[in-house]
């Protein structure tokens, strides 16, 4: 059978179901939120059509594109889209229209058929639409348009197939037949300029009546060309005499806005002819969650309400498989003790992978509460609501309403929260958004947070402690982007225009994808850079050896009578012992800078560690924990052991020191990216840095006046 | 008058649009332009930001775009 490889690129305003409608035609889970902007940089996808008949078989590519509201660009990710369609190497283009926005969505679909390109218009939400009592005569739409139109939906997996053999058919043909209709006057000058060049016999690449639009709009590249071309001495003083006549016609001077309002023009007159309302039930419920939601003052209270719920539920929720896991993992390295006898290899499995890894995987319920929460936010349309209440808010501090979103990200994972934020137009709130991203407290430190909140609070306060972590963390962000403002990013305000999607219910199988997929990552990364790093610092905890030391402590012991003798020695044995392995030199080093917050020097490695990956400070702790003390005691969760060698201050100060300290080297790599340089990594290191001791010196020093 | 003086619930149809192009193009991206009738749902405290509905399409603006926004009871 043959092999056929067609490219399509997947284009549309955003939030229309381009990713949900990629989702169900191939079996990818690319990332759907109820929001624009969810898809920020390119995605390819591939799938297969089996066209029985022609006994061919086609490789479909697609191409997920973020979304745009329109070719002209605006925002990072737009351009994104932008850039694609006019650079790149692409068969066909898919314009997925959302059926309940007809109009507006075809002003995109107006610009899409000025580029020539092979084109299949997809009506999508086609459920929402019969709810709506919207009707769409497809067939009207397709003549008006010039190219195939076809109703789908994601949700029900309805013309799918279809689809996809209109892909393959399309792929076929020689060229497209795509067409806007404008004015009497446009029409007449568009027609003298085809006539002009078919006249003089000329040979163009591109269809003579695009060629003639494409001069009519005053495009800077077909100007360059033509430019080189002989004919073009003939060409300026037609095309000159045909803007004149525009001009004259509209009394406007403005190509670019006479061609907008041609768009809008074409686009309202298509949905008049193609689209009939045949009732108005569709914002009711919507505009009754409104009311409540972004009420002017329960609106915040309301909010922060489901916040706080959300922390809670992390905590309590997540304590009891919290507990198995941990128990499990016990278990487990008790028994590789017992199976192994006590060897290098026995410390290794028990107290380098299974405290290290355990530690980790343990948290593994919280996060995904937490990844459900922050799933919810993003599916039920809530997101663009909150951005909506909190921009007035937001732009006293030199922010801006939409840098919510990427702040949301955040409190899942910085790396996607720093892309995120290309959906913010204006430099300075984008660079000033990245710059506090790392303030919004990632899921990776929330293993941290449980350890100690349950260490060091009681079991009621811990969910409160955790809300009031990630609310603290966010209020300093606030506090360092009015300061960035008003210092080192001060550029113009941007306006703030969002559309607010209606309210969807996120579907089960979305849940599950978003459950699944956190759970699968999160073990993933436990199961290999976890590894590696706890065999690391264990290694790095119990090398070099020093058997003069180990011999004389043993001597030491063996002399001694007492019980509580032979057990304090052993522990000074471990903490000396610890003190000159490689991890204890690097301590030592540094220790100086962690001292003014009550930190000794396993907290300094730990939160050193931490610079890699913030799970890894949870299982440096495991392994330095489980390795020194209490060997004697049956039962050292890790929780006990930091609870009997870390004062409360202390605790509160490392606390304070991860909310603030910058995420993990994934992320500082991200950031140089998008911020465009090494030097601003360089500056947002040392901010953090010194906003993350300072606080932290000053918590540690208050709550020790306190106590 | 202007679209910031509407109250809740009320419905306008757009005269003019007083904004650079960029923002105008964007304006329009969202459905509105000149001749189009919108409705104002609901608004943050203080004004700061206001939420318009105009062809189905509800749309976020803050108060200093909305004040470029003309418009006239219909
Ligand atoms: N009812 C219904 N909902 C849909 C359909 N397609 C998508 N959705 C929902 O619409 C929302 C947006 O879907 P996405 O696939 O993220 O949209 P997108 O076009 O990729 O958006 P951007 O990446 O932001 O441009 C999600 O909440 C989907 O669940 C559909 O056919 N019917
Ligand atoms: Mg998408």
């Amino acid at each position: 059978m043959e092999h056929i490889p067609i490219k399509v690129a997947m284009v549309g305003q955003p939030n229309v179901g381009k990713s949900s409608l990629i989702n169900s035609i191939s079996d990818a889970h690319l990332h759907v939120g109820n929001f624009a902007g969810v898809t920020v940089e390119k995605m390819e996808v591939e799938t297969r059509y089996c066209d029985e008949e022609g006994c061919c078989e086609y490789d479909i590519t697609i191409v997920d594109l973020p979304g745009a509201y329109s070719l002209r660009d605006f925002t990072l990710e737009e351009r994104v889209t932008r850039d694609f369609l006019l650079n790149e190497d692409y068969d066909l283009i898919i314009d997925v229209v959302d059926s309940t926005h007809l109009q507006r969505n075809l002003l995109l679909s107006a610009e899409l058929l000025e580029l020539g390109r092979k084109m299949i218009v997809v009506l999508n939400m086609n459920d929402e639409a019969l709810k709506e009592g919207i009707e769409i005569d497809e067939k009207q739409l397709s003549v008006i348009l010039g190219v195939p139109v076809i109703k789908t939906s994601a949700k029900t997996s309805e013309g799918l197939d279809e689809l996809k053999r209109l892909i393959a058919e399309v792929y076929k043909k020689q060229e497209t037949d795509s067409k806007i209709v404008y004015s009497d006057f446009i029409e007449e000058e568009i027609e003298h300029l085809v006539r002009f060049f078919s006249e003089r016999h000329y040979k163009s690449d591109i269809p003579l009546r695009h060629l003639a639009i494409r001069l009519l709009k005053e495009d800077t590249a077909i100007y360059r060309k033509m430019h080189e071309e002989p004919i073009w001495i003939e060409l300026l003083p037609v095309l000159r005499e045909a803007l004149e006549h525009i001009y004259l016609h509209t009394g406007k001077k403005d190509i670019e806005e006479i061609f907008n309002d041609e768009h809008f023009a074409f686009a309202k007159g298509a949905k008049m002819e193609a689209m009939s309302t045949k009732s108005m039930r569709a914002h009711n419920l919507t505009q009754k969650i409104d009311n409540l939601l972004i009420h002017p003052y329960l609106g915040i209270p309301i909010f922060l309400f489901f916040m706080w719920a959300l922390f809670q539920l992390t905590f309590t929720l997540g304590a009891l498989p919290m507990e198995w896991i941990g128990a499990t993992f016990d278990w487990m390295a008790d028994l590789s003790k017992e199976l192994l006898g006590e060897s290098a290899l026995s410390s290794l499995v028990a107290d380098g992978i299974l405290s290290g890894v355990g530690a980790v995987v343990s948290f593994l319920p919280n996060i995904v509460i937490l990844f459900l929460g922050i799933a919810f936010l993003e599916t039920t349309g809530y997101m663009a609501r909150v951005a909506f209440l909190l921009d007035g808010f937001f732009h006293k501090f030199g922010l801006h309403g939409k840098s919510f979103i990427p702040l949301v990200t955040g409190f899942g994972c910085t790396v996607p929260a720093y892309m995120a934020a290309r959906t913010l137009k204006s430099r300075s709130d984008r660079m000033i958004t990245l710059f506090i991203l790392g303030f919004m407290s990632c899921s990776a430190r929330i293993p941290i947070y449980v350890l100690f909140a349950g260490a060091f609070f009681s079991r009621d306060d811990a969910g409160n402690i955790l809300f009031l972590i990630y609310i603290g963390g966010a209020l300093l962000g606030l506090v360092a982007a009015k300061i960035l403002r008003m210092t080192a990013f001060k550029g113009e305000d941007d306006p703030f225009v969002m559309e607010m999607p209606k309210y969807r219910m996120p579907s089960l199988k979305l849940i599950y994808h978003v459950v699944y997929g956190q759970a699968k990552d999160y073990l993933n990364k436990a199961g290999t850079f976890i590894l590696m790093a706890s065999i690391l610092i264990w290694f790095a905890s119990n090398y070099p050896k020093n058997p003069q030391l180990e011999a004389l402590y043993q001597q030491k012991i063996e002399r001694s009578f007492s019980q509580e003798e032979k057990q304090s020695l052993q522990a000074q044995l471990q903490s000396k012992k610890m003190q000159e392995s490689y991890l204890g030199i690097v301590g030592r080093f540094s220790e100086p800078f962690f001292a003014p917050l009550g930190m000794d020097w396993k907290m300094g490695v730990a939160l050193e560690t931490g610079l890699a990956a913030k799970e890894v400070v949870v299982s440096t702790l495991g392994v330095l924990y489980s390795l020194g003390e209490d060997i004697d005691e049956e039962n050292s969760s890790l929780q006990e052991s930091l609870k009997k060698n870390i004062s409360l201050p202390a605790a509160v100060a490392f606390i304070v020191f991860v909310m603030l300290y910058i995420p993990c080297f994934a992320s500082m790599a991200v950031f140089v990216r998008e911020a465009g340089g090494w030097r601003y990594l360089g500056y947002l290191f040392l901010m953090t840095t010194a906003v993350a001791w300072s606080l932290s010196f000053i918590a540690y020093n208050s709550v020790k006046l306190f106590l | 008058m202007k679209l910031t003086e509407l109250k809740q619930g009320e419905e306008a149809v757009i005269v003019n649009i007083d904004a650079n192009s960029e923002l105008r193009n964007r304006l329009l991206s969202f459905g509105l332009a000149a001749g189009e009738r919108l409705s104002v749902k609901g608004h943050s405290l203080a004004k700061q930001t206001i939420e318009i509905e105009i062809d189905g399409t509800l749309i976020a603006l803050r108060r200093e775009e909305a004040d470029k926004i003309e418009v006239k009871r219909p």
